[in-house]
């Protein structure tokens, strides 16, 4: 089958130089016994489906319903953080942020991508992009309408850049209409980019 | 360094333009490119400011054209080279060539949760106390180093405001170049947005950076 054989050689053709040198290292690394596969397959699966954004959201969802959560976490979010078992690399040292109606919160890294992994996993290409790491400090309303929110003109915005190894996490206000909620409803109401300060919370339905 | 990583209102980049239901990892050779680079942390052949440096430490056209896992990856391969613990000859060869290096220590898989949940905490035994408090007017020295460092370039020369004492923390600036932890005390440092912008930049937007003391002067 030509078509089928073109399709296939066309494939190869197209691993990348990046793809091919990766897979290089990865062997060479692994035959000198620097790595170990198995070490890699599990830092993967880590990051790929146990680490992520709805860390933070149960986070969010428990400063919202427990008022003696919410004053521990403001006054040393690291360790209210860990009560909930979220702890560790690029998560050493949290902050969290306040968002009220007079403060809106905005995290970015302009020099690299520094991010709280235990509470958000990994940082999306968006955040690690030249246009938000130049804009989020200089124009960050014109950032918060390229994510279509738009907050009163007299709310101060305030734009955190994370330059040291401290992490900060924003604490999106508490959406009206999902009062008596549980946890685990309000936690679905907490988007990522809540949870960054391009984005509010979801309504409650 | 002053290099194409120091983003802060550098013009001209368009608008931020998110993927809806993004994916983790867009490929397979980044989610191993990212795992060799965790993974690689583990022998203490570097730490993480010398790979932020290795990072940023390339011309800014190339930096701006590659993608964020191909800086992760160039820069593991650079610090590797570097350590002679990978050759050129072995990258080509897709094959280890020359005997191993010992190393220190290796990731086992039973050990990642418990590396990944320790994590690397910065903050130090105090050896000094802060020079500023709260409060005080400080500004951010203009300096232009070649070697790492994490003030940007935006607020160098500007005047803010103290707002917290962070604590004793391991200064970049030194670690990334094998100089030792040396320690200084960091703090929140806010600006107002006309301060760093001008009267064009908008008045109600305030913005700080984590800045280590040696970085600040009174003012």
């Amino acid at each position: 089958m030509a078509g089928h054989d073109h399709h296939h050689d066309r494939d190869h053709s197209e691993l990348s130089e990046t793809q091919l040198r990766v897979r290089a290292l990865e062997t060479v690394l692994t035959e000198k016994g620097y790595v170990d596969p198995a070490a890699l397959d599990l830092l993967i699966e880590t990051y790929e489906k146990k680490v992520g954004p709805r860390n933070g959201a149960r986070v969010v969802a428990r400063a919202w319903a427990d008022p003696a959560y919410r004053a521990r976490l403001f006054k040393d979010a690291t360790t209210a953080i860990a009560e909930l078992g979220y702890a560790g690399r690029q998560g050493e040292h949290i902050v969290a942020l306040e968002n009220t109606p007079q403060r809106h919160n905005m995290v970015v890294c302009t020099l690299c991508s520094c991010y709280p992994w235990p509470v958000l996993g990994l940082p999306p290409v968006w955040y690690k992009s030249a246009p938000y790491r130049s804009r989020a400090v200089a124009d960050p309303r014109g950032v918060l309408k390229d994510f279509g929110v738009a907050l009163p003109a007299d709310t101060e915005i305030r734009v955190w850049d994370s330059t040291a190894e401290i992490r900060y996490l924003v604490i999106p206000m508490r959406p009206s209409g999902a009062e008596g909620w549980s946890e685990d409803r309000l936690a679905d109401l907490v988007t990522r980019d809540s949870m960054i300060g391009t984005g509010l919370p979801k309504e409650p339905k | 360094m002053n290099g194409a990583q120091d983003m802060g209102g550098v013009p001209g980049f368009g608008p931020v333009e998110a993927e809806p239901d993004e994916p983790v990892f867009h490929a397979d050779w980044e989610k191993r490119a990212f795992a060799l680079t965790l993974a690689m942390a583990m022998p203490g052949e570097w730490n993480i400011d010398m790979s932020r440096f290795a990072r940023e430490n390339r011309d800014p056209a190339e930096y701006l054209a590659m993608s964020y896992y191909q800086i992760w990856f160039a820069a593991l391969e650079t610090m590797l080279k570097e350590r002679d613990l990978v050759r050129d000859d072995e990258i080509a060869a897709g094959h280890a060539l020359h005997p191993a290096k010992p190393v220190a220590r290796v990731l086992s898989p039973g050990d990642v949760l418990k590396v990944l949940h320790r994590g690397g905490p910065t903050e130090r035994a105090t050896g000094s106390k802060p020079m500023f408090k709260a409060g005080d007017r400080v500004r951010a020295k203009t300096i232009n180093p070649k070697t790492h460092t994490r003030l940007p370039g935006y607020v160098r020369g500007h005047k803010g405001t103290v707002e917290r004492v962070i604590g004793f923390h391991v200064f970049p600036d030194s670690n990334a170049h094998g100089l030792g932890e040396n320690p200084q005390w960091l703090y929140t440092v806010r600006f107002d947005g006309r301060e760093l912008w001008g009267d064009g930049g908008d008045p109600g937007t305030i913005i700080s950076v984590d800045a280590w003391e040696p970085y600040l002067e009174k003012a």
